[in-house]
Formats: C-alpha cells, sequence, structure tokens
C-alpha cells in the first residue's frame, strides 16, 4: 500500500510516493496550472510513472492547498453568508465586520444579534431568544446557502449555538451550510466570529477542491485511496472535515514543509531552512510539529484568532542578485533573477551574479557550466558567501530558544548557495527528496484533536483537571481519525487569567494519531 | 480643538499599547467600539484642556474587570448613557465633556466610544499617562480628588453609584460588584472640574499617543536610509534602548486579581551574551540588564517586537519571541515624593530607590 502526497503552490505542483514503510518511493515537480486540476492531474500521471506502482495500491491520498488563502485574498468565489451572533445585550457596542475592508463586507447578506450567550463562570446573559432566529432564518431561507453562529463565550458553553443551528437547519433546511463559531475559534469573540464567516464563506471552494480532488484521482484510476486535507498545524483532516472546516486549510504549505524536513531528517525537534529561488523560509520543528506564531493571524485584511506556524521569512535565494555596493560593502538579495535563473545566472551563461553563481565558484554546488565563473572575482564570492552566512545565522538566533545550539535541517532546491557550516547549530542535515519537502510533509501527516477550556483550579484540582483535559483531547482525536493506541499529547498550554474568580486558567491541549 | 476620526483611532490604538508598558489589556477591543460609535455617530471633537472652562464638569470613563471577558462580551453600547444621566442626575449639574482615566491600554478607546455616542467632547487629558493596575494609581489622588462618586454599569443595564470612604474601598466594593456583573462593566469615576483637570491632569496625552502610533506605523514606510528604522522610532518616541533580546523564558504566578511575572532574555545583536529580567504585575515595573537595573515604575518600561516596534502585552508574551525593551520618562508628577508613594518601585515589592530612567541609563545614581 502507498500514501501519495501532493503540494499545489504558486509555483509548482508536487507529488510524492510513500510506502508502508513511510520512505520515498518517488517526487517530481510539475509548473502549476491556472486550473489547478491539470497540474494535479499531470503530477499524478508523472509520479506514478516514475514509481511504476500500481494505482490500486494506493491506500491514502493527501492534499496541501493554497486555494482558500487565494479565495480570500483575491475576494473570489466567496459565498454569501448569513451571520447569527448570540450575546445581546452584550456585544452589541461592536457591529459585526465593523473593521473589515469594504470590499469583502458584502459575503454577509444579512446579519442578527440575538439575546442569549453565557457569562465567564457559565450563567446565561440572558435566556436565548429562539422567536427572532425563527424570524431571521425564515427570512434568509432561499437567500443564502451558508449561516455562520457566533455566540458569546461559546468556548466555555455551547449549547446556545448548537441549539440556534438545529433551529438553522430546520427551518432553512438540511443541505444549509451551518458553521458554530465553538468549532472554528478560540478565545475573543469577534476573531472566532470573524474566522466563522471565512469558514461559512468558503463553503463552495472546499467543496470544489474536494471534488476536483476526488475526480482527479477517480479519472486517474485512484479508486481505493482515502482522501485527506492538509490542515494549518500539521496535521491531516478527512473530505468531510474539509467542506466543513474549509478555513483549516489556510497557510498549510510552510506547515507541511517544516514537517516534511523533520521527516526526511528523522529529527524531531530542529530550526527548518526552506530555501527557494527568491526567498528563505525559517521555522521550528518541535517535537515533531511546527512552532506556532503567537501573534493573531490577518488573512486578506481580517483578523482572526486562527493560529499559524511561526515562520521568519528573509530575501535570500538561489537567485538573488550579488552587488558590491558603492561602500565597498558586498549584498545578496532581496531581489532575485527569480525563474529566468536558467538564463541570467552567470553559469548559464547570463550576465547576472546570482548566489548559485557565488556557490559554484566556491564550489559548493555543481551547476550549469562552471568554467562561465572563472573570472568572477574570489574577494567578491567570499564577501557574498559571508553575507549569506550572517542572514541565516542571526535568523537561526531569533528563532532559537535558548543560547543551546540547534540542530538544522536544510530543504528546497536553493539550499545549494548556504555554507556547508553555521553557528549556532550543532548538525545540519541536508536530507534526501529535500525539493519536494511540503507534499512529503502532507502525506506522512497525522491526525489531530485540540482541547481548550478555561478552568478554575479552585473548583477542579489543577492535576485532575489536567488529566481530564488531556483524556477529552484524546477523544477528540480519535473522533477525527486517530488509531487510539497512536494517539499522543503534543501540546499542552496552562496561563493563568488575571482579574478572574479564583485561580483560573485557559488551558489548550493537543493531541495527535497516526491514520488509520 | 479638532477631530478624531477612523485613522486617527487606528493611531491612537497602537501608541496606547505602547503606553501600557506591557499592561492595560490590548486595545483591539476598545478599539473596534470606538470605530463602531464613530460609524453610527460621526468623528469626536477633542478639546484641548485649556479651551475647556474652569467650572465644566468632567467625566473620566473607563472599563473595570478582566480584558479577557471584555474580548467576549465588548459593550451594549448604551451604558455612556446610563452613566451620564445617573452622573447629571446625581450632581444636578450637566456634564461637559469626558476624558480618559488611562491612556494606555484598552482605557484610550472608551472614551472615545463614549464621546461619540453622547455627542460631548473628550478632553486631550488623562489621569496616569500610561497604564496602571490599581484605581488610586492617578494624578488626581495627589491633588485630593476622590474616585467617588463613581457610576458602574453592566451591558444589561444594572447600574449603581458608589460613595465610600477611601479609594482603596472604592476597589474592593467596585471589583465585587464587577465579578457579579459577570466580569467587565463600564464606570465613570474621578468626577471632577476643568479646573482640577488642568491642575493635576497629564495633558496632551490622546495626542503623544496618536503621535507614538503614527511613529510606529511610519518605520514600515520610512524611505530615508541614513537612519536605521530602530533609531527613527526611538527619535519619535524619546524612548531609551534599554536592551534587545529573544524571550528565553515567562516565569508567571497569580496571586489574587494581578498577572505576576519574569520575562527572561537573552541578547541579541550589539546585546549578543548579554541577559537581561523585566518583571511584571500586569504592566512592566522593572528592567534588569546584567543584574543592574536599568528602568523601574513609575517609568514605562515597554516591550516590543524587535522589527516592527509593534509593543507586546504580558499575556503575548512566549518562548523564542524577539524584542526590544524600551524605557520611556513617566509623567513628571509621578516622580515626586507623593507621587512615588502610589506608584514608586517599592509599592510593586521592588526593593530599591526611584532613580529616573535617564540616570539609570547613563549609569548614575542620582536618587530624586
Amino acid at each position: 500500500m502507498y500514501k501519495l502526497g501532493i503540494d499545489v503552490g504558486g509555483t509548482n505542483t508536487d507529488a510524492v510516493l510513500i510506502n508502508e514503510r513511510l520512505e520515498v518511493v518517488a517526487d517530481i515537480k510539475h509548473p502549476t496550472t491556472p486550473d489547478v486540476y491539470d497540474g494535479i492531474l499531470c503530477a499524478i500521471r508523472e509520479v506514478l510513472a516514475a514509481s511504476g506502482v500500481e494505482r490500486k495500491e494506493i491506500a491514502q491520498a493527501m492534499l496541501g492547498t493554497t486555494q482558500c488563502t487565494n479565495a480570500i485574498v483575491e475576494r473570489k468565489d466567496l459565498a454569501k453568508v448569513a451571520l447569527v451572533r448570540i450575546g445581546a445585550p452584550a456585544t452589541t457596542g461592536i457591529p459585526p465586520m465593523v473593521d473589515w475592508p469594504e470590499d469583502i463586507q458584502a459575503v454577509v447578506e444579512d446579519y442578527v444579534i440575538l439575546r442569549g450567550g453565557s457569562e465567564f463562570d457559565g450563567k446565561d446573559i440572558s435566556p436565548l431568544d429562539t422567536e427572532a432566529a425563527k424570524d431571521f432564518f425564515t427570512r434568509m431561507r432561499g437567500r443564502v446557502q451558508s449561516v455562520a453562529i457566533s455566540c458569546v463565550f461559546s468556548y466555555i458553553r455551547n449549547d446556545h449555538e448548537v441549539q440556534i443551528a438545529q433551529l438553522c437547519k430546520e427551518i432553512m433546511g438540511d443541505d444549509v451550510h451551518v458553521s458554530v463559531s465553538s468549532e472554528i475559534g478560540s478565545m475573543g469573540l469577534i476573531e472566532r466570529e470573524n474566522a466563522t464567516i471565512m469558514n461559512a464563506a468558503l463553503y463552495k471552494v472546499a467543496e470544489r477542491f474536494t471534488e476536483g480532488f476526488a475526480k482527479s484521482l477517480a479519472d486517474e484510476g485512484i479508486t481505493n485511496a482515502e482522501i485527506y486535507l492538509a490542515q494549518n498545524d500539521g496535521t491531516l483532516m478527512t473530505m468531510e472535515y474539509a467542506r466543513k472546516y474549509p478555513i483549516r486549510t489556510i497557510a498549510c504549505g510552510p506547515t507541511n514543509s517544516i514537517r516534511g524536513a523533520s521527516y526526511l531528517s528523522k529529527q524531531k525537534n530542529a530550526v527548518v531552512i526552506d530555501v527557494g529561488g527568491t526567498t528563505t523560509d525559517l521555522g521550528v520543528i518541535q517535537n515533531e510539529f511546527p512552532r506556532e506564531s503567537s501573534v493573531a493571524a490577518t488573512i486578506g485584511g481580517i483578523r482572526t484568532n486562527f493560529r499559524m506556524p511561526d515562520i521568519i521569512s528573509i530575501g535570500l535565494g538561489g537567485g538573488s542578485i550579488v552587488r558590491r555596493q558603492p561602500d565597498g560593502r558586498v549584498t545578496v538579495g532581496p531581489d532575485s533573477v527569480g525563474y529566468k535563473i536558467t538564463s541570467e545566472a552567470l553559469v548559464f551563461g547570463g550576465s547576472t551574479v546570482t548566489a548559485t553563481d557565488v556557490a559554484v565558484k566556491l564550489g559548493l554546488a555543481d551547476i550549469g557550466d562552471s568554467s562561465l565563473v572563472a573570472d568572477l572575482d574570489q574577494q567578491l564570492a567570499e564577501a557574498a558567501l559571508a553575507r549569506i552566512k550572517e542572514m541565516v545565522e542571526d535568523c537561526i538566533d531569533s528563532l532559537k530558544i535558548s543560547n543551546a545550539d540547534v540542530d538544522v535541517i536544510l530543504v528546497g532546491g536553493g539550499s545549494i548557495v548556504l555554507p556547508k557550516e553555521l553557528a549556532g547549530t550543532s548538525h545540519i542535515y541536508n536530507p534526501p527528496h529535500f525539493g519536494c519537502a511540503n507534499a512529503i510533509g502532507s502525506a506522512i501527516s497525522k491526525v489531530s484533536g485540540n482541547y481548550e477550556q478555561l478552568i478554575d483550579y479552585n473548583q477542579i484540582p489543577r492535576e485532575q483537571a489536567l488529566e481530564q483535559a488531556k483524556a477529552d483531547a484524546i477523544q477528540l482525536a480519535i473522533a477525527a481519525g486517530a488509531i487510539a493506541e497512536t494517539v499522543e499529547i503534543i501540546e499542552v498550554e496552562d496561563v493563568p487569567l488575571a482579574y478572574c474568580v479564583g485561580n483560573t486558567s485557559r488551558v489548550r491541549i493537543k493531541a495527535a494519531g497516526d491514520l488509520a | 480643538m479638532r477631530k478624531i476620526g477612523l485613522q486617527e483611532v487606528e493611531n491612537i490604538a497602537l501608541g496606547a499599547s505602547l503606553l501600557g508598558a506591557g499592561g492595560g489589556g490590548d486595545p483591539y477591543y476598545g478599539k473596534l467600539m470606538a470605530i463602531g460609535a464613530i460609524k453610527d455617530c460621526g468623528p469626536v471633537t477633542l478639546v484641548s484642556p485649556e479651551e475647556v472652562p474652569d467650572d465644566a464638569i468632567i467625566l473620566p470613563i473607563a472599563m473595570m474587570g478582566a480584558p479577557t471577558v471584555l474580548c467576549e462580551k465588548g459593550t451594549a453600547g448604551q451604558e455612556y448613557k446610563v452613566i451620564y444621566d445617573m452622573v447629571s442626575q446625581y450632581l444636578g449639574k450637566s456634564v461637559y465633556a469626558v476624558m480618559p482615566m488611562e491612556a494606555g491600554g484598552v482605557n484610550s478607546m472608551l472614551p472615545i466610544a463614549a464621546a461619540a455616542r453622547l455627542g460631548l467632547p473628550m478632553v486631550d487629558c488623562d489621569g496616569m499617562g500610561r497604564a496602571f493596575p490599581e484605581l488610586q494609581m492617578v494624578t488626581f489622588t495627589i491633588g485630593g480628588v476622590k474616585a467617588t462618586p463613581m457610576a458602574l454599569t453592566d451591558e444589561k443595564g444594572n447600574s449603581v453609584i458608589f460613595n465610600t470612604i477611601t479609594n482603596k474601598w472604592t476597589e474592593e466594593l467596585a471589583r465585587a460588584v464587577t465579578m457579579s456583573c459577570g466580569g467587565s462593566v463600564t464606570v465613570g469615576l474621578y468626577i471632577m472640574d476643568g479646573a482640577t483637570m488642568k491642575k493635576y491632569g497629564v495633558k496632551d496625552i490622546v495626542t503623544r499617543s496618536e503621535m507614538l502610533g503614527k511613529a510606529i506605523r511610519d518605520v514600515k514606510m520610512q524611505s530615508d536610509i541614513t537612519i536605521t528604522p530602530e533609531d527613527a522610532f526611538l527619535a519619535a518616541s524619546e524612548g531609551y534602548r534599554l536592551f534587545k533580546g529573544k524571550i528565553s523564558d515567562v516565569l508567571r504566578e497569580t496571586n489574587g486579581a494581578f498577572n505576576l511575572g519574569h520575562i527572561m532574555l537573552d541578547g541579541i545583536g550589539d546585546y549578543r551574551g548579554q541577559k537581561a529580567e523585566v518583571t511584571f504585575q500586569n504592566e512592566n515595573i522593572a528592567a534588569t540588564v546584567n543584574g543592574e537595573i536599568k528602568a523601574t515604575a513609575p517609568d514605562l518600561i515597554c516591550v516590543v517586537d524587535a522589527e516592527t516596534f509593534v509593543p507586546v502585552t504580558t499575556e503575548a508574551l512566549k518562548y523564542g519571541k524577539r524584542v526590544m525593551v524600551v524605557g520611556l520618562k513617566c509623567y513628571e508628577m509621578w516622580r515626586t515624593k507623593e507621587g512615588l508613594a502610589l506608584v514608586g518601585p517599592r509599592y510593586f515589592g521592588v526593593d530599591t530607590d526611584y532613580i529616573p530612567l535617564e540616570e539609570r541609563v547613563k549609569g548614575g545614581n542620582c536618587s530624586v
């Protein structure tokens, strides 16, 4: 049995095949096409041809895609949404979408703020106003196919949200897409509501890419495969989940690349450096998962409480232009010859000095015609390499959590331009198949469950509360498709809250396990 | 007199998060309330203290309670009217203008929402020039102004007027009511006349906050290559660079209502190999570099992102984050004996004399 991993990026669609022992059997790159399915189809064909694997033997197919991000950023193919916020008289001082860019506000056809919701201790703010909800859904019937529901403190008590969601289906029909905020975002009503609206607006995009992917596979004769989509926390979800929670696919690219690098080098904790043609992304793998960023994620000008991987990007890549400045300093990038490297770099007969030419001149790489860099100033090349080293070392240091040396994993086609030694590192790994780390990352991913609650340790002792929370997170992972015996707790966050009664902490736990 | 519209609100909110000195709550939800109010009712008139008649009644507006609760419940929007009516009726005089009590953090924004919804001007003045954790920590306490009569209301419409014998009692009673009301309420307190406001208030603080916010925003668009973005930021904010490092650990403890802890930093760039520690009690109260104290409250100790200079609140501290520690001079009145008794380092449990930031940075020890 084999796993097929696909990653649709801006430039390339990568495909890999992995066997039962999780070894890479074949990896290929194909240019991404305007209609992404053509690119996916070609990539699948090529990777099958390269491996000689039988179509029937593919048991799982994983897709990582940027289409949800693109739909929001480009304001394309978004569905009309009806929004129900529960919490009045609280929250009415902040109308929905009050700080959204104007060009995307129109996704919300209409909204209502209902009486209901709960206080931080679980008491009702006011009884739930189901009559007003019925009026609203009756008005919206036939006008929208997607409904977003948010509610004050729904991560503490979600029954009002759930009740309104049921009412919505009863009135508007079972086929209406309903997004409920307690399942989408975390603390902070507005960010959670924003994420819920976006999730609701993406349902058509998700339907199209899940069906499109399933169809590409079927057209290629891959009929025995379970289909999964990559999420931005480094775990997988089923097609059904992806249609329910399309927003979870956002930013899965860098995540997969970090996970793939970790897998290929067999390192669980390291700094991952992904060098492309123009930019380098640096991230951290912690216990096999990417470290998350602490800042609120803004997608297409909208603030959400979606968690994103902690990534630093710098303008350094294989095509970066090398220059001697008037004051004598040598600079590398941030501009690059990009995809024109095969005609503009010296080693390919061009006239621009690039980072790749420096690497060839100094014997770090063997690309193109090395005789074409014979006249390149040795001093300039050495100064450029020193500059590259400094740029990367600064970023590594910024990502470290202590002064201790860290392991580093190099991936991406441009990684040949880096020096063999970097300060502050204990070991540098250059894994095989480094060019397709993201497709590999999606193919080897696990499935997860996330738990988040406010807990008062005066009510329940801390030890006991955390044990229960971990058990709940594990159950969530199993519900998402993980094999029970393989589920592990991968993250525990316990932050005490100021001003709250008693001894209240915000507890967040993530569990993940292997796919069945 | 000038108008405060949506763009000004953006800048004031960013500046207010710097003046929060690590605490005061993320101004984001306050900003949404201010934007909502301005979109509903139009821009706010900002008046300078000198434009206010001596006998005019000024009503400072703030929220009390947990910022995390505010980030769920927001406000109903009608709270300001409830407070205005209660106060006017109680005093038998009408309120002339509102003003912020705390220019740092989320409380910078609520008076803007109040001014817009009430159709009143807002005075360019506050009682802290930054954020502080306790109700009596305002310059008006030095001037003998009492916090009460204090009006309190929740989003459901419950309301109370407090009359207490000391500001400590106000704090105690108001906190109990705040909890019963669901953890976050709107208050009007330290109601005073124009003359008192002019004598003790931190003047032009809203304008300074707006300028600070604009300075942070402009760093991104800076085209002058003769000055680094960092130096441009420090020049605009009149800040002292205390340290640049990466957070190596955050030690947290809870003690009643407060968020206490220490941020441990390992130097980066010019500070490589050095260590620093920032102690916080909601707000940052002391910064120590290589074992030597470089700044204490009431001077402002701000932790900002090392590249964007966007302030980092204590709630958002995380291992590995790269930050710069910046000191800003506090309002002069805080450096007096009376001021230091209220908000000096010893009040926060830091056993040291107060030495002004600019002296400590020079390595001097000229105590006040």
